[in-house]
């Protein structure tokens, strides 16, 4: 055995693979969303269960959730569906800040992406309820005007209907509290 | 409990791997055979496992049990469970399984041949027992690592709480055409093959037996691994044609880069494989090659699998590109090592005795092979260094590879009219004359009259030149064979020809090879020099012509399917104003997909094909757009695959053998001509001695 060659042989190796170690650091997917610090598109879904108390926000099975009326407020909207199985994972994340955010005037909502409703209600009893409204959007009229890639995908819009913050993938609960701070009014500041 | 019986079988098959590994080596340099024969035990006992395992997950997928992740990830009770069984590779984890299954079987297959070798056919009887127990632990080792995956990071059979009620069904891509059952298999097939030979080669360096008997021992692998991975880069090309709809078959694309690198290396080494074997040269070549090979293979696994390459294939996996990246760190260094240090025992036997001799041609082939692997790994890792160096996001696109490869596809396919008309170790000028003159001439008639009647471009005319001028010589192989063996025994041209063949098979089956690729090139070059297309949108009744195809829109029609929505348009081929024949391009929805996958309509004839893609369809169904493609030669490329298959089949086929022996792998090929036979009980592997001609 040489070890002089195998050494420089083994070397020229060495380039290469941090190559692709550098490439494992990078993300040739990330996509940069053109909607974060534009308008949110406008809506209006079908609620099709109301949220478990407290954080109902008044609507019942039937009404409409509708962006117009959600002015002036902090709206988590979050699209999901029942054969989506990363959307179990942030399930419980979105419930609990739902019901922390309710008495500082957060609006959640989970829009059912192309699924039916029964399976939708079904996946919601199965996973113990959820804090807030499930709404339907037909046809998928309103994920394809957010440019939605994905389930789940979940938009921050500020109170002044712009889109605060775009998460793609499961949330977890300090992205989440992180970005609705950053646009909610400060508790000291509310008269 | 299905779920129990995956996991723990995958775990068990780990543990023997690793055990078998110390088994073989132990065995070697303690001199205890009984360790070895442990060792061999191991790689049979992981062919049960893996088979218990893949099974156990097919049954959870045919059985909709999602209490298992993979099924809970892939499964869906709409799917029809032609497309579930199949979807055991639609995903990451399950398609490590069937690597898995796939590794075990053909290391439990190369082992057991290897084991049950004839003695000594030619006197490496000695070879093959000092380099088994090593190949043997290689194989394992590469075993090892696959179950690891499946214990750890690509763990199909996890739990899931609660169990839901459905799944979303495979990627709507990957359930929408038949070809999509045969692609992912095959080239799991050709990558996984590329492992025998690759571990017989290290075998041979780690024992100290680095002459040709890895060859000898491997060379069918080899061509069946290179048969499996030209199959499904074709059946891939093809799948891509039929079901995207964008009327192209191959884009560049990272990840079939991917599969087109290793199939480089190994075309390279089938070349060069046969000069070592005749003439004792390029030792060390041939082993960097089966090195490059494997190493291309994992690389293009951890391309696809890590997402570090922007790719139309989006698999975007994450964690387990460490485990691949760290696996391909070990595998270089190992090889690299090991080739480059015991590179001193190569000592090369033979030299060049003429310039123009086959081994040229076969030096030549190589020269081209090794640059066009640089120039499609460079393009295709162009993107990652230029963010590494320059911090830009750049993309390196068709251009790039088209100017750069095409020159080196004209070189190899003129040197593929070249080669078999060179004999080996020099060539007689008047010979040479003699094979290549009507060739050079047919070829220079068909470039003029392509230049004149079509025009299309240098790179079209040149092609339909050169592969006039290869496809003749390659043709001429058989048919002067066949007039020579009519000449001699009296017999009929097809008798001839069948008796021709099969008395030199692997001669023979790469000739057929060559014209195949030969058909591919020309079918290539003529689809995308003299491709038209047009889009238009129609009302029923209302037509739309390109290059003398005319049709009409007759209906648009929808309707409900398991697990998709339909959406169709009848139309109606005109020629002469007169129905001709009906298509109907389609678009499905599938639930889990935002964008509809289109189902392009092909009417295939050997001049051609005409391409209809459904591109729109309005709401209330009164008119849609469809663009319309006339592609010249298309079916040529996949009938020139066949041949290429055909043609590597003929060439691995074992002979008749006279006397019932075990099979053996380095299984002669005596030749079938009468009399002869038992007069060349050496013409092992070696089917060429008689020289180039016949």
């Amino acid at each position: 055995m040489n070890w002089q060659r195998a050494a420089i042989a083994t070397a020229a190796a060495v380039p290469l693979v941090a190559l692709f170690a550098y490439g494992m650091t990078r993300d040739p997917r990330e996509i940069p969303s053109p909607l974060p610090g534009r308008a949110a598109p406008d809506f209006a879904l079908e609620v099709i269960r109301a949220g478990d108390e407290p954080s109902t926000g008044g609507l019942q099975p039937g009404d409409t959730l509708r962006s117009s009326e959600l002015r002036g407020q902090v709206v988590v909207l979050n699209f999901w569906a029942s054969w989506c199985l990363a959307c179990r994972d942030e399930h419980e994340v979105l419930s609990a800040a739902a019901r922390t955010y309710a008495d500082r005037g957060v609006r959640f909502a989970g829009v059912l992406y192309n699924d039916r409703p029964a399976a939708g209600l079904e996946w919601i009893a199965q996973m113990g309820g959820q804090s807030y409204p499930a709404v339907l959007d037909p046809r998928s009229r309103t994920a394809i005007d957010f440019g939605l890639y994905g389930v789940p995908e979940t938009f921050i819009i500020g109170p002044d209907g712009v889109v605060a913050y775009k998460h793609i993938g499961p949330v977890t609960t300090p992205v989440l509290t992180d970005q609705i701070e950053r646009i909610l009014p400060p508790i000291a500041a509310a008269p | 409990m299905t779920r129990i019986l995956g996991s723990s079988a995958v775990m068990v098959a780990f543990a023997t791997a690793m055990l078998g590994m110390v088994l073989a080596v132990a065995g070697t340099r303690l001199r205890r055979p009984e360790l070895v024969r442990g060792a061999y035990a191991a790689v049979y006992v992981n062919f049960g496992l893996l088979a218990v395992a893949s099974l156990a997950m097919v049954w959870a997928l045919v059985t909709h049990d999602f209490s298992v992740s993979y099924v809970a990830q892939v499964g869906s009770r709409a799917t029809p469970t032609f497309y579930t069984v199949i979807s055991l590779w639609g995903a990451l984890e399950g398609s490590i399984l069937f690597w898995g299954l796939v590794l075990s079987g053909f290391s439990a297959v190369a082992v057991w041949l290897g084991t049950h070798a004839r003695e000594d056919r030619r006197g490496d009887g000695a070879d093959v027992h000092r380099l088994m127990p090593y190949a043997a632990a290689i194989l394992l080792g590469i075993g090892a690592f696959f179950y690891l995956l499946l214990v750890l990071p690509a763990n199909p059979f996890l739990p899931v709480s609660p169990v839901p009620a459905d799944g979303p069904g495979p990627n709507p891509l990957l359930q929408n055409h038949i070809l999509m059952a045969v692609h992912p298999p095959l080239l799991y097939l050709g990558y996984v093959g590329m492992s025998v030979p690759f571990a017989f080669a290290m075998g041979a360096l780690l024992s100290g037996a680095p002459g040709g008997t890895w060859i000898r021992l491997t060379r069918r692998w080899t061509m069946a691994a290179w048969m499996f991975l030209t199959a499904a880069i074709i059946a891939g090309m093809w799948w891509s044609y039929e079901v995207l709809g964008w009327g192209g078959y191959w884009a560049w694309d990272p990840v079939e880069n991917a599969s087109f690198l290793p199939w480089l290396t190994a075309t390279a080494f089938l070349h060069s494989a046969m000069v070592e074997e005749r003439r004792g040269m390029l030792r060390v070549w041939n082993l960097s090659l089966i090195t490059s090979t494997f190493a291309l293979t994992i690389l293009g696994t951890f391309l696809t699998r890590s997402g570090i390459l922007s790719s139309v294939h989006a698999f975007a996996e994450g964690e387990i590109g460490y485990w691949f990246l760290g696996f391909i760190a070990l595998v270089l260094i190992f090889s690299l090592s090991l080739v480059a240090g015991r590179s001193d025992q190569l000592h090369t036997a033979g030299r060049l005795d003429a310039v123009a001799s086959r081994e040229t041609a076969f030096l030549l082939n190589n020269l081209l092979f090794t640059v066009f692997t640089f120039t499609v790994l460079l393009g295709t890792l162009f993107p990652l260094v230029a963010e590494a160096v320059r911090g830009v996001k750049v993309s390196v696109g068709e251009p790039f590879f088209n100017s750069m490869t095409l020159p080196i596809c004209m070189a190899l396919l003129f040197l593929m009219g070249v080669g078999p008309a060179l004999p080996w170790r020099v060539a007689s000028r008047d010979a040479l004359r003699r094979e290549v003159a009507l060739p050079a001439a047919l070829a220079v008639v068909v470039g003029i009259a392509t230049a004149v009647l079509f025009g299309g471009g240098v790179y079209a005319v040149v092609t339909f030149t050169f592969g006039t001028f290869a496809l003749a010589v390659n043709v001429r192989q058989f048919t002067s064979g066949a007039k020579a063996r009519m000449r001699a025994h009296g017999e009929a041209a097809p008798v001839a020809l069948v008796r021709l063949v099969g008395g030199n098979r692997r001669r023979y089956g790469g000739y057929l090879a060559h014209i195949g690729a030969i058909t591919v090139a020309v079918a290539v070059a003529a689809s995308s020099a003299y491709k038209g297309e047009t889009e238009a949108t129609l009302r029923r009744g209302e037509t739309m012509s390109l290059r003398g195809h005319t049709i009409r829109l007759d209906d648009l029609w929808g309707r409900q399917e398991p697990q998709r929505f339909v959406l169709g348009a009848t139309v109606t081929v005109l020629r002469d104003g007169a129905p001709a024949g009906e298509m109907d391009p389609r678009l499905n929805f599938y639930t889990t997909s935002e964008q509809p996958i289109t189902t392009p309509a092909v009417r295939s004839r050997p001049s051609g094909d005409l391409y209809l893609n459904l591109m729109a369809v309005e709401r209330d169904g009164s008119s849609a757009t469809i663009r319309m493609i006339v592609e010249p030669l298309v079916p040529w490329i996949w009938a020139g695959g066949y041949l290429i298959v055909l043609g590597a089949l003929i060439s691995m086929w074992p002979a008749r053998r006279r006397e019932a022996a075990p099979a053996t792998v380095f299984a002669p090929a005596p030749p079938l001509v009468p009399g002869s036979a038992a007069a060349r009980p050496l013409a092992i592997a070696d089917p060429d001695t008689r020289g180039a001609r016949t």
